[in-house]
């Protein structure tokens, strides 16, 4: 049989209607669709695709099964390893991971894996096909702060290999960035967020919300007075870092994190109580995922949308999916630009980014070529409302009321990359907390780590 | 959920909830604040505890009508519930981490602005608990806008009530009072919290600067996480940007920079008060075009 060079398209919502609702922007595969693309599948005998993946799941193996219709059992494949595969097959950057070292993408597309796993997710939903509780059981209780990507894997491992585990969870809604960072119209949160919680509950996990850890709880009494003989911290990242320019205490001038998180989990675009600011013309200021995330979010609540990034389009470091996205949707990019002050009007509103031309120069300490100002190149952009999309410094409250507990200069913690193992006894900790902002899946991929650093350490106590 | 144990109405627009809320109630302090959310459309408020019994399990907070989720939440009575009360947020108050032995040998002026009496109240009680006795200024508009003369009577050294129109207590503002006591009374402070509205406690401010009091001021700006997250309530304070939530809420007052903070205060008003008139007037409301509209999403 002749190779298939070209992957099959996946249908998605035009981009000029789209670009008005907060729908999801991809529709996924059909069953013929995704047995068609699972063909492709050369089933190599060493696969490079698992490797690559932070939660190694048997990718070949589950592929195997989506070409003979064997859905489910795709999917019990999936699940020995991954607790959230329909957020995965959504938001993980594939094409830096599995996609990239895909033998086809030698000749032409690689296996559209990260479309295979969504649909296999997908089908099990609408099927009704549920992780079933483990059977096992064991004596010692742990503890996990944060019900994010992190937090969900560690509790989910742990529940399956028989631990009883508690997740505990600042916020209203459990999830952590994919309820208040990632938008609807990537990842829908009734539909596919919530359900995969839910199956996480279903292996027996238990979630208490409204719990900040830190603050309404430290960690010295969850293991003294609450008997539980092990943490995992996976509380993320936090507080968002701003340019320090002028003007940017001005009303409108929001962090991403507010942004999205006024609009995701505070549902402002569905008319509920929180309010949120809707521009006329809107600037983000920055180029990763989080900024097309906020620049695609302010399109869709009416604005004329710019996005401002100092380095160039070869730079940016959103997937390049979500940039084709958001120019597809019609988001202006002003590359090679970076703000120097933010304009305010006499009410002390912005009235306009005033920005400087960037030319590239010498590759810096991440390789990449440093951007440097253009003397006298300043220009304005008239905006009334600017998004900060400039990453985040970790959370003071865990290491604020927690002894012992070792951190870097950044301020994140401290953990044994193999075990997730903390200076502090008992207490492991994985995702953004360790690393500082980064992607679902390698938190995921750390929170499973520290599964079995916590079962390891358990099994000799 | 969160059972409200017992709901009352204080003067108009002000109602007072104690809430089972036994996690909050076990470690909170004086200072520190919480969120509410009333139901799954509602609105995450952060509002300073009030009050707090680690007995029963609940802290006891009080509720201005501002938006929609506030007017919805003064319906509350005695055994409903809440959907999610989470806390305690921010930072104990700044007194109850000095030295005790200290503190008795100081004076303390206590200046509470219209609702700014329930957040100093937990404060005035813990140190009359410590065998300390505070002054306190209380300010309202009028008579019928007084609330926790009673409690705080209970707690304070000296308390002196003051209405903008006279109507109760001294007449005028508690700038006025601080004036008074300082200048006229022959009063010595070494310390002064104020906590009131933002304009309020700016004007405190400059008055305690004239004097030379430290002022400690309690920042409520907008938030919505509470957690550090967000970015929403930073301030200027001496110059550097601090994040109310993890910061504070309280910060040297002769620091802050009142003016920024009462702008950037404003920015959800027009939107707030339009979803308020919403529920009131029902379906009558039509929303216009203008700054922070929501017309786009009318059902």
């Amino acid at each position: 049989m002749a190779l298939k060079l070209k992957r099959v398209p996946v249908q998605e919502q035009d981009p000029k209607v789209r670009a008005t609702n907060f729908d999801e922007v991809c529709l996924g595969y059909t069953e013929e669709e995704a047995v068609e693309e699972a063909k492709r599948c050369l089933n190599c005998k060493k696969p490079q695709c698992v490797g690559q993946c932070p939660v190694h799941i048997d990718i070949p193996g589950f592929i195997q099964h989506v070409k003979n219709k064997e859905f489910k059992e795709a999917f019990d494949v999936i699940s020995l390893y991954s607790a959230l595969p329909a957020v995965c097959g959504r938001v993980c950057p594939q094409e830096s991971q599995c996609e990239e070292v895909c033998v086809l993408a030698n000749k032409g597309d690689a296996v559209s894996i990260g479309k295979l796993e969504r649909f296999v997710a997908d089908w099990a939903r609408e099927n009704g096909v549920v992780p079933e509780k483990p059977m096992v059981t064991k004596k010692q209780k742990v503890a996990v702060i944060g019900a994010g990507p992190s937090g969900l894997t560690c509790a989910g491992d742990l529940a399956k290999m028989g631990y009883e585990v508690k997740i505990f969870e600042a916020l209203h809604e459990a999830g952590g960035v994919l309820v208040y960072g990632i938008p609807e119209f990537r990842l829908p949160k009734d539909r596919v967020v919530a359900k995969e919680v839910e199956n996480v509950e279903r292996l027996g996990v238990e979630i208490e919300k409204d719990v900040v850890v830190g603050k309404s709880v430290t960690i010295d009494a969850l293991m003294a007075e609450e008997g539980f003989d092990a943490v995992f911290i996976g509380s993320g990242a936090g507080l968002p870092k701003f340019m320090g320019i002028p003007g940017e205490q001005a009303s409108g001038v929001f962090s991403a994190n507010e942004y999205l998180t006024r609009n995701n989990l505070m549902k402002a675009f569905k008319n509920y109580d929180t309010p949120i600011y809707r521009g006329q013309k809107v600037a983000v200021v920055g180029g990763g995922n989080v900024a097309m995330d906020a620049a695609r979010t302010a399109l869709r609540l009416g604005a004329e949308t710019h996005i401002v990034y100092r380095r160039s389009e070869k730079e940016l470091p959103a997937r390049v999916e979500e940039v084709h996205h958001a120019k597809e949707e019609g988001i202006h990019f002003h590359l090679l630009n970076n703000p120097v002050e933010i304009l305010v009007d006499d009410d002390n509103w912005v009235k306009g980014l005033r920005v400087i031309k960037m030319a590239l120069g010498e590759p810096d300490e991440s390789g990449r070529r440093r951007p440097v100002p253009i003397e006298g190149s300043e220009y304005d952009i008239p905006v009334d409302a600017v998004i900060m999309s400039l990453g985040t410094s970790p959370n003071p409250l865990i290491p604020a009321t927690t002894e012992g507990l070792d951190m870097t200069k950044w301020r994140c913690v401290v953990a044994d990359e193999e075990t997730g193992a903390t200076s502090k006894p008992g207490v492991f900790a994985g995702g953004d907390a360790v690393s500082g902002a980064a992607t679902v899946i390698l938190a995921m991929g750390a929170g499973k780590k520290a599964a079995k650093g916590i079962d390891a350490y358990l099994s000799q106590k | 959920m969160f059972l409200v144990k017992h709901a009352e109405k204080l003067v108009d627009n002000i109602f007072l909830l104690e809430v089972e809320a036994p996690r909050v109630a076990k470690v909170c302090q004086p200072g520190e604040f919480l969120i509410i959310r009333l139901d799954e459309k509602g609105e995450r408020i952060p509002l300073t505890i009030a009050d707090y019994n680690r007995e029963t399990g609940t802290v006891t907070i009080v509720v201005q009508v501002i938006g929609a989720s506030t007017l919805r939440m003064e319906a509350l009575k005695t055994g409903d519930y809440i959907k999610d009360v989470v806390g305690p947020l921010g930072n104990p108050s700044e007194l109850i981490k000095m030295d005790l032995e200290d503190l008795k040998k100081k004076n303390i002026l206590f200046v509470a602005g219209g609702l700014g009496a329930a957040p100093v109240y937990p404060q005035v009680k813990w140190l009359h608990e410590h065998g300390i006795d505070a002054d306190v200024i209380v300010g309202t508009k009028t008579k019928d806008t007084l609330i926790f003369e009673k409690e705080m009577a209970a707690v304070a050294g000296n308390l002196y009530v003051t209405t903008d129109d006279g109507s109760y207590g001294r007449n005028g503002l508690v700038t006025k009072v601080i004036e008074e006591l300082v200048e006229k009374e022959g009063k010595h402070y070494d310390y002064c919290i104020a906590i009131g509205p933002m304009i309020m406690m700016k004007f405190a401010c400059l008055t305690t600067k004239k004097y030379d009091i430290p002022t400690i001021v309690s920042l409520n700006p907008l938030m919505v996480d509470g957690t550090g997250m967000c970015g929403a309530c930073r301030v200027v304070v001496g110059d550097e940007v601090k994040f109310a939530c993890v910061d504070g809420p309280e910060f040297d007052g002769h620091l802050v920079d009142f003016d920024q903070a009462l702008k950037r205060q404003q920015m959800y008003k027009t939107q707030e008060g339009r979803q308020k008139l919403k529920i009131i007037e029902g379906t009558t409301h039509k929303a216009h075009d203008g700054r922070g509209c929501d017309a786009r999403e009318e059902k």
